[in-house]
């Protein structure tokens, strides 16, 4: 058999099981290849080495008393947003680089329940505000397809930690894209669930309205069971929703004959690069030979979805990040002469220009007078959208169309131009906006760079699109390559 | 003033009464040390999230009912934007375009004895900021967040009082209803129970509003006469002067009984309010609003008209016993005990027992003699054992000593003397003693005829029943 680190989590939970090697063994070697790459790649924030071996004894105990749970063992890594009790959860920002968690988010505690053993935690876009992983104050994250690229993001550092395999799976969020894009970028299989199928508590906000926390693994099969784990309603959080979570694990090989498939019509314009389009039309031909039916679907309302996006997740995050103050945690500038001198440093230097520019952006739409025209508007077309996507699901299973318009760009190629950085999520915002799942799977590569294939599903449609994705991996490969230098 | 009429509309804020915050599980007790009710939540730490206290949506509903407001079906919390060091999330959960309650009214009772509906806009719920602290700390200002999160009830009025009188009368109305409905301490000292006063003058007969102030924070029904008043007398002065009243947010000093402007970093300018991504719409269904309304207890004008039918009493005494629910128990338990005697009852209970706790500066709730207590007391004036004179003492000594009324009456002997041979006898005694002035009585001088109840009452020790003396002396004197 290959290298444990080449395994999938799956293959891994259940060798832990079997004994055939050891939490600690697997903590150790995941580890070191964390602090290997971590110059090349800059996948961590933070890794919890000495916390990470003791947990793993534990659950070794626990696997030689046979009360393991489903991931007793399992080495994972989480996204720096998601509270961690004693560790830094810092937001890949300045800000909160001092902040230690005093608890844990709900899904930490969900999947530390499971017997996931954290390595550390991964960069990301500041407060998850970024499609590269650049505005990290922790620097950016590197693609290990080329370093010169960037992984996507905002949540590059766990997509770029599975792609590299130093870790099998991790926590992200999606808020407009940010599982889904860096998953493409990275060719591994990144899954947004509903919004409200995922609890919010202990995540660190941006939007609330669009924030969903989810996964980052090699696999389909690796996502049903990390998202098993994880998911579930939570008292915590009144959005979170009172669903029960089914066995995504266990309808994984429900068949996709007969599957409806509609292809997103509004996602093949003149922004998808046409080598793109080829992997996407290919994928799709897969689909054809296995037995479903596609037909083109049309959401006229679809192409409103990134202003309409940038109305609504700046309103929400102006809000939400009014709590760095400098008062009661994070950074704090040095003696401030009255409480406005106090706000005013602590916040401009705590923060970095993209969150200002969002912070800004999201001040002015909700500002009196500007009300009516932006926030008001957008979230009628919000609806629209929402209602586009619920009348094509009225003749389709699933929606499928590429995650990106473009493989993985370079480093610094968008970043002076933060409307063409914005275009990059152009294709998953409207999942968002709709409150959908999605999961972007690798379905090939164009110049030795991946290329992402997303499904839309129905609300709580988790367990169809990834029987959907789990289909495709059985009949192709792509979601087994490793980047050179990383197998 | 004449020839100007003045407009009011009051906020009222109040503490709900529940066990924990509105969206945490904190407690809301008043007093902790700093900080010590504030956990994770009402800190705003990265990540938390708010959980909206079920008690207390069913409190508002409540206030709702009573004052025959409509429950919304749907209302919608809202984040009020502002960075104040108090404020810990940066913005206040309250409720801005779709509150729960709207469009209910009290009726008040002006000095005349006429009633006058004033309408409510609207009660919606949100939550408490913080404090700010700096006493004992020299150069440094400390926040205590213990208050952050509490409940709060905002009752907003229509601009439909013309003084402060009817101001404070309306104030008191929500004060009595809040604490009958149990939704509210009342706790003025605390701030449990405050107000802001929105107040505007205009020409009498003028149609158009006048430019308002509003006078932030007032915790007393005395505070909100005087600030009211100083702000009409300011505000006519300023117009009689070619002025213009500036509509801006003041403050009262109690100290210098003054209103001024707040600093205008104090002022509110843009909150942008939205809908709380983090906290679904409320939805009430008729099922739900029928069983809060079910909870009701019997409201404080329905209580006082049943007290004036039932009982008896003047519309007055009625409103006077029913100004808390604590005294219309009490009330009701010492006329429970004396049923023929209603009215003897309410002057005991608005008379004596008022007196004391006034003087004691005690609530109802912690008389030193119970409704039993009073009631037995009531009664053996009813059955003559001891007169009303005799009875006030004996109240003293079952209120400092704590005894009953029977225990009193008899350790002391002041049981009264109703045997007309014991009155007679004692009567022959003093006539017998004072021959003068029996031979002046009996040539014209009727005025001495205090001078033998005096006397008489004196050898019984006062015990002497007051009618049947009368009666019998008369009979005597007369020969």
């Amino acid at each position: 058999m290959s290298e444990p680190y080449l395994r999938t989590l799956t293959e891994l939970a259940q060798g832990l099981r079997a004994r055939q090697f050891s939490s600690v063994d697997l903590a150790r070697m995941f580890l070191e290849r964390i602090e290997r790459a971590q110059g090349a790649l800059n996948a961590f924030i933070s890794v919890t080495r000495e916390q990470a071996l003791a947990d793993a004894a534990l659950a070794d105990r626990a696997l030689a008393a046979g009360t393991g749970g489903a991931l007793t063992g399992v080495p994972i890594a989480h996204k720096d947003l998601f509270c961690t009790r004693g560790v830094r959860t810092s937001c890949g920002s300045r800000m909160l680089d001092n902040f230690v968690a005093p608890y844990d988010a709900t899904v930490v505690a969900n999947l530390k329940r499971a017997g996931a053993v954290m390595l550390g935690k991964t960069n990301m876009d500041e407060f998850a505000m970024g499609s590269s992983n650049e505005t990290s104050y922790y620097g950016p994250v590197r693609n290990p397809w080329n370093p010169a690229l960037v992984p996507g993001g905002s949540s590059g550092g766990s997509a770029v930690a599975v792609a590299a395999r130093l870790i099998p799976g991790a926590t992200a969020t999606d808020t407009g894209g940010s599982i889904r894009q860096p998953a493409a970028l990275t060719g591994i299989t990144g899954l947004k669930p509903t919004y409200g199928r995922v609890s919010r508590f202990g995540m660190v906000a941006f939007a609330s309205s669009l924030d969903q926390g989810g996964v980052l693994t090699a696999s389909a099969a690796d996502a049903a069971l990390m998202l098993r784990e994880m998911a579930g309603f939570d008292p915590n959080d009144s959005t979170s929703v009172d669903v029960p979570v089914p066995d995504y694990v266990a309808s994984l090989n429900e068949p996709v004959a007969g599957l409806r498939i509609g292809l997103l019509k509004e996602f093949f314009d003149k922004g998808l690069e046409p080598e793109n389009e080829r992997r996407v039309r290919e994928a799709l031909q897969v689909y054809t030979r296995l037995g479903a039916k596609v037909s083109e679907v049309s959401l006229p309302n679809l192409p409103l979805s990134v202003p309409v996006y940038y109305v609504v997740a700046p309103a929400e995050c102006s809000s939400n990040l009014a709590r760095y103050d400098g008062v009661r945690f994070g950074h704090r500038c040095e003696s401030p002469r009255d409480l406005l001198d106090l706000y005013r440093r602590s916040r401009g230097e705590g923060f970095g220009a993209e969150v200002k520019r969002r912070i800004m952006t999201g001040t002015y739409v909700l500002s009196a007078g500007y009300y009516d025209a932006y926030y008001l508007k957008a979230q009628r077309v919000r609806q629209l959208i929402a209602a586009d996507f619920a009348r094509a699901f009225e003749s389709v299973d699933v929606l499928m169309g590429p995650t990106t318009p473009t493989p993985a760009f370079a480093l610094g190629a968008k970043t002076a131009d933060p409307i063409t950085m914005y275009l990059n999520d152009i294709y998953t915002i409207g999942a968002n906006l709709a409150g959908l799942p999605g999961v972007s799977i690798p379905c090939g590569f164009v110049a030795d760079l991946p290329v992402g294939l997303q499904i839309v599903g129905p609300h709580f449609g988790e367990a169809r699109i990834l029987a959907a994705a789990h289909a495709f991996q059985r009949a192709t490969e792509w979601h087994t390559r490793v980047p050179a230098g990383y197998a | 003033m004449s020839g100007w009429e003045t407009v009011i509309g009051l906020e009222i804020h109040a503490q709900l009464a529940t066990r924990s915050k509105i969206f945490s599980g904190s407690a809301t007790a008043y007093g902790a040390p700093p900080n010590a009710q504030a956990n994770l939540v009402d800190l705003g730490y990265p990540g938390v999230l708010p959980v909206l206290n079920a008690a207390a949506v069913h409190m508002a509903v409540k206030l709702g009912l009573a004052i025959n407001a409509r429950i919304a079906s749907s209302s919608v919390f809202a984040r009020k934007n502002y960075f104040y060091p108090d404020l810990p999330k940066g913005y206040q959960i309250s409720q801005y375009e779709l509150p729960i309650v709207a469009s209910g009214a009290l009726e008040i009772v002006l000095e005349d004895g006429t009633a006058k509906r004033i309408g409510i806009t609207r009660a919606h719920l949100e939550e408490d900021a913080g404090k700010s602290l700096h006493e004992g700390l020299p150069g440094l200002t400390g926040i205590d967040l213990n208050r952050a999160g509490t409940p709060l009830v905002e009752i907003v009025s229509e601009p439909d009082m013309r003084s402060a009188k009817e101001a404070v009368a309306y104030m008191k109305k929500v004060h009595t209803l809040v604490r009958y409905l149990e939704i509210c301490d009342g706790n003025m000292q605390e701030g449990s129970f405050r107000c802001d006063a929105n107040v505007s003058v205009r020409r009498t007969g003028a149609h158009e509003l006048g430019t308002r102030t509003e006078t932030k924070n007032l915790n007393s029904f005395r505070f909100v006469e005087r600030a009211i008043n100083y702000e009409v007398a300011r505000q006519i002065e300023l117009l009689e002067s070619g002025g213009k009243v500036v509509q801006e947010t003041r403050l009262y000093d109690p100290d210098k009984g003054e209103t001024r402007p707040m600093r205008s970093k104090e002022q509110a300018n843009d909150y942008r309010y939205f809908p709380d991504p983090d906290l679904l719409p409320v939805k009430l269904d008729a099922a739900f609003i029928e069983s809060v309304r079910a909870t009701l207890p019997e409201l404080p004008d329905q209580k006082a008209a049943r007290f004036a039918s039932q009982y008896g009493l003047s519309a007055y005494d009625a409103g006077v016993l029913t100004a808390s629910r604590e005294l219309a128990d009490y009330y009701e338990e010492v006329a429970r005990t004396v049923p023929k005697e209603p009215k003897l009852a309410a002057n005991w209970v608005m008379g004596e027992l008022a007196a004391r706790l006034n003087r004691d500066g005690l609530e109802v709730a912690a008389a030193r003699v119970a409704a039993a207590g009073l009631g037995a007391l009531v009664l053996r004036i009813a059955d003559r054992t001891i007169s009303g004179n005799i009875a006030k003492e004996v109240f003293e000594v079952m209120w400092s000593e704590g005894s009953s009324a029977d225990q009193v009456i008899e350790a002391r002997g002041l049981r009264q003397i109703t045997d007309s041979g014991a009155i007679e006898r004692a009567i022959d005694e003093v006539m017998a003693r004072n021959p003068g002035q029996l031979a002046d009585y009996r040539a014209g001088k009727d005025k001495l005829f205090g001078f033998f109840v005096g006397q008489v009452m004196k050898a019984t020790g006062g015990k002497a029943n007051p009618t049947q003396l009368n009666d019998l002396l008369r009979a005597k004197l007369k020969g």
